[in-house]
C-alpha cells in the first residue's frame, strides 16, 4: 500500500470515531438545550396563563384551557407543597389520533378571587428518532466531504510534497554500484528531505568509494602478485636443469610448478574479471564471431583431439558485433574450452552460428548445470579439476558489458547461447 | 655475445641473468636509470633487455639515447605494462622486440635468439643444430641436406626447442608459444603430446642427430645425441 493510502486510511478511520463521538456528545448537549428552551418557553407560556386568568376568572372554570391544558382548583394545603415541575410525558392528541410526547409543566397560583389552582402546561418537544436520523444524515454527509477533500489534498498536495522522496526511492531503486550513475538529490524545502537527501547521497558516496577501492585493490593485488609468481617459476624452473636432480627432486619441483601456473591463472583470470568491470578494454572494431569461432576452431583442434572430441559447425549466418576484439575471443575461447574439456571421450561440440546468436552444444555429464550459480566467481561443480573456476564468470562479466545475453539450457546436452539481447 | 639487463628487481634480475648465463652469453646488469645510461654510452652489446619503469627515469629515454647515438645494439623491452601506447613508442624508438612481464626464460631465449639471428651478419635467418639447419624466413628445413616437410606447429615446436637446446622447456611455456597467448586457458597441456610425438618420429626418420626428451612428466628437454 503507497504511503499516501495509508495515511489516509488511518485519517479516515480515527476521523470516524471522532465524529461518533463527538456526534453523540453533540446529541445530548443539543436535547438539552432544546429542552431548556422548550421549559423557558412553558414558564413564559404559564405567566401569560396566570396573567389572563387574573383578568378573566371564566378561565379558571373551565376546565381545559385551549388543547391539553388543564386548571383545577386545589385546597390551600396542598397548594403550598406544588413546585414547578417540568416532566416528559406522553399524552394522547386527538388531532393525531396517537400518543405524542410532550413536555409537561405543573404549577400552582393562587388566583385573585383567593382560591388556589393547579395548571398544567404543555409544549410539543422534538421528535428524538427525527432528531438521531438527520443528525445522522448530516454526520455521513460531513465524513464523505472530508474524505474526498483529503483524498483531493492527499492527490494534489501531499504527492507534490513527497515528490522528492519517491525521487529518493526511484533513485535507490535503480542504484547499481559500479554503474555510472550518479545520485541526484532534488531541491526542497522539506528539512526531513533534505537530511534524507544528504543522508542517501554520502551513504552512496561511501559504498561506491569502498567498491571502487575494493575493485582498485584486486587490481593491484594481482597485478603485484604476477612478478614474484613468475619468479618463482622461473627460479624452479632453473633449479629443475641443475644437474645431479633425482627423478623424485624434479618432479616435486614440477608440482609446485604447476600449483603455481595454477595460482597464475587465477590470477589472471581475476585481473582480466578487473579490468572488463573498470572498462579497460576500451578499443572496439567490428568482430565477426563467425571468423573468431573459426580460427579458435582451429586453436583447440589439438585438444580436442587428444581429448577425442568432435567439433562441428553449422553457420546459418554472419554475426558482426561492435566490441573489443580480445574480449570476444575471450568470450568465445571459454565456452569452447569448457565444452571441450567438459566433455567425454567420443564426444561432441556443436557450434550454431546465426546472425544475432551463436550456440556451443557440447555433451557431457547427464545432470544439468545450477543455472543460477554457474556464472558465480569461483562456482566448480567439482573440486576435483584444476578450473579456476573464473571462466564463466568472465564469461557474464564480458557479455554484461556489451549487453549481450547468454543463456544455459540443458536438452540431454549442455548448450550456451550468446545473443544480442533484443 | 654480450647482453645487457635493464631491470631494477632484483629478483627478476637474478633469474635472467642466470638462465643467459646458462646460454653462454656475458651478461652485464644495471637497476637504475643512470647506471644504464652510463653502461650504453660506454659499451656495446649485442642485445639489450630494457624494463621501461625505473627508477631515476624512463626506458624510453634510453631508447631515445641509444638512437641518437646511432648504435646499433638489438633492444627487447621488457615491460609489466601490456601497454599499446608504449609498444607503440618503443618501436618507433628502434626497439627490436617486446615482451610483456611475467614471461618464461625459454621464450625470453627465443626472443633474443630471434633478434640477434636477424642481426647477423650475414643476413640469413639460419638455425643450425646437430645435422639439422632451418630457415627460419622461409620456414624450410633440411635434416642431413635432405628437405622435411613439417606442418607449421611442429616446425614452430622444433625452432623452440632448437633455440632452447639442453634446456628444460616447460609445457606451459611451449604451450603458449605455439598455441597463443591463451592456450594457459585450456589448464592442462598434455594435448601438446601428440605434436611432439609426431615430430619426434619425424625426426627419428630422417636420422635427426637431435632428441627431444621428456622431463618427468614437467616438460621437454633438446638434446644433441
Amino acid at each position: 500500500m503507497k504511503l499516501l493510502n495509508h495515511t489516509l486510511l488511518y485519517l479516515s478511520v480515527s476521523l470516524l470515531a471522532i465524529l461518533s463521538i463527538w456526534a453523540v456528545v453533540f446529541y445530548f448537549d443539543m436535547l438539552e438545550e432544546v429542552k431548556d428552551s422548550i421549559d423557558d418557553g412553558l414558564e413564559n407560556y404559564k405567566m401569560l396563563l396566570i396573567y389572563k386568568a387574573q383578568d378573566d376568572p371564566a378561565m379558571l372554570q373551565s376546565s381545559e384551557l385551549g388543547e391539553n391544558n388543564y386548571i383545577k382548583e386545589i385546597s390551600p394545603g396542598y397548594a403550598s407543597q406544588v413546585r414547578d415541575t417540568y416532566k416528559d410525558t406522553m399524552v394522547y392528541m386527538k388531532r393525531q389520533d396517537a400518543y405524542e410526547p410532550l413536555r409537561l409543566l405543573t404549577t400552582a397560583f393562587a388566583a385573585r378571587d383567593g382560591k388556589y389552582y393547579e395548571m398544567k402546561v404543555i409544549s410539543p418537544v422534538v421528535d428524538k428518532g427525527e432528531l438521531i436520523r438527520k443528525l445522522l444524515y448530516a454526520l455521513i454527509g460531513l465524513y464523505l466531504i472530508i474524505l474526498a477533500s483529503m483524498i483531493i489534498v492527499n492527490n494534489f498536495v501531499l504527492k507534490k510534497i513527497w515528490k522528492p522522496f519517491y525521487n529518493v526511492l526511484d533513485q535507490l531503486k535503480d542504484f547499481k554500484l559500479g554503474a555510472p550513475s550518479v545520485f541526484h538529490s532534488s531541491k526542497t524545502r522539506v528539512r526531513e528531505f533534505q537530511v534524507l537527501n544528504d543522508a542517501i547521497g554520502s551513504l552512496l558516496m561511501r559504498n561506491l568509494e569502498t567498491f571502487n577501492s575494493q575493485k582498485q585493490f584486486i587490481e593491484n593485488a594481482s597485478h603485484e602478485l604476477q612478478t614474484p609468481l613468475a619468479i618463482s617459476i622461473n627460479k624452479l624452473e632453473l633449479l629443475a636443469e641443475k644437474n645431479n636432480r633425482t627423478e623424485e627432486d624434479v618432479q616435486i619441483i614440477g608440482n609446485i610448478i604447476k600449483t603455481l601456473e595454477g595460482l597464475t591463472r587465477l590470477n589472471r583470470s581475476l585481473l582480466l574479471l578487473s579490468k572488463i568491470e573498470n572498462k579497460q578494454f576500451i578499443e572496439e572494431g567490428v568482430v565477426s564471431f563467425n571468423k573468431i569461432i573459426n580460427r579458435l576452431k582451429d586453436d583447440f583442434s589439438d585438444l580436442a583431439e587428444f581429448r577425442n572430441v568432435k567439433i562441428t559447425s553449422v553457420e546459418k549466418g554472419e554475426w558482426t558485433n561492435t566490441m573489443n576484439r580480445d574480449l570476444a575471443e575471450i568470450l568465445v575461447m571459454n565456452l569452447l574450452k569448457n565444452a571441450i574439456t567438459h566433455n567425454y571421450s567420443g564426444g561432441e561440440v556443436a557450434i550454431t552460428i546465426t546472425p544475432l546468436s551463436f550456440t556451443i552444444e557440447n555433451t557431457g555429464e547427464d545432470v544439468p548445470m545450477d543455472n543460477d550459480r554457474m556464472f558465480e566467481r569461483f562456482y566448480k561443480k567439482s573440486a576435483e579439476n584444476s578450473s579456476t573456476g573464473l571462466g564463466l564468470a568472465i564469461v557474464k562479466a564480458i557479455t554484461n558489458f556489451y549487453g549481450l545475453s547468454v543463456i544455459y539450457r540443458f536438452t540431454g546436452r549442455h548448450s550456451i547461447t550468446v545473443s544480442l539481447q533484443q | 655475445m654480450k647482453i645487457l639487463v635493464i631491470e631494477d628487481e632484483p629478483a627478476m634480475r637474478d633469474v635472467i641473468q642466470q638462465s643467459l648465463e646458462k646460454e653462454n652469453f656475458l651478461v652485464e646488469v644495471a637497476d637504475n636509470f643512470r647506471m644504464a645510461m652510463n653502461k650504453i654510452v660506454a659499451y656495446d652489446y649485442n642485445c639489450i633487455l630494457l624494463d621501461i619503469m625505473l627508477p631515476g627515469g624512463s626506458g624510453l629515454d634510453i631508447l631515445q639515447e641509444l638512437k641518437n647515438m646511432d648504435k646499433t645494439d638489438s633492444v627487447i623491452i621488457i615491460s609489466a605494462k601490456d601497454s599499446l601506447d608504449d609498444k607503440i613508442k618503443g618501436f618507433n624508438l628502434g626497439a627490436d622486440d617486446y615482451l610483456t612481464k611475467p614471461f618464461h626464460m625459454a621464450e625470453l631465449n627465443a626472443r633474443i635468439k630471434s633478434v640477434l639471428r636477424r642481426k647477423a651478419f650475414d643476413g640469413k635467418n639460419v638455425l643450425e643444430a646437430a645435422n639439422i639447419s632451418i630457415n627460419v624466413d622461409d620456414r624450410t628445413i633440411t635434416i642431413a641436406g635432405v628437405p622435411v616437410t613439417l606442418n607449421r606447429k611442429e616446425l614452430d615446436i622444433l625452432i623452440y626447442f632448437i633455440v632452447n637446446k639442453n634446456r628444460l622447456v616447460v609445457k606451459t611455456a611451449l604451450a603458449e608459444h605455439v598455441w597463443g597467448d591463451y592456450a594457459d586457458e585450456t589448464n592442462d597441456f598434455e594435448f601438446i603430446y601428440s605434436q611432439i610425438k609426431n615430430l619426434r618420429k619425424k625426426l627419428k626418420e630422417h636420422k635427426a642427430g637431435i632428441e627431444i626428451q621428456a622431463v618427468y612428466g614437467i616438460g621437454y628437454k633438446l638434446v644433441i645425441l
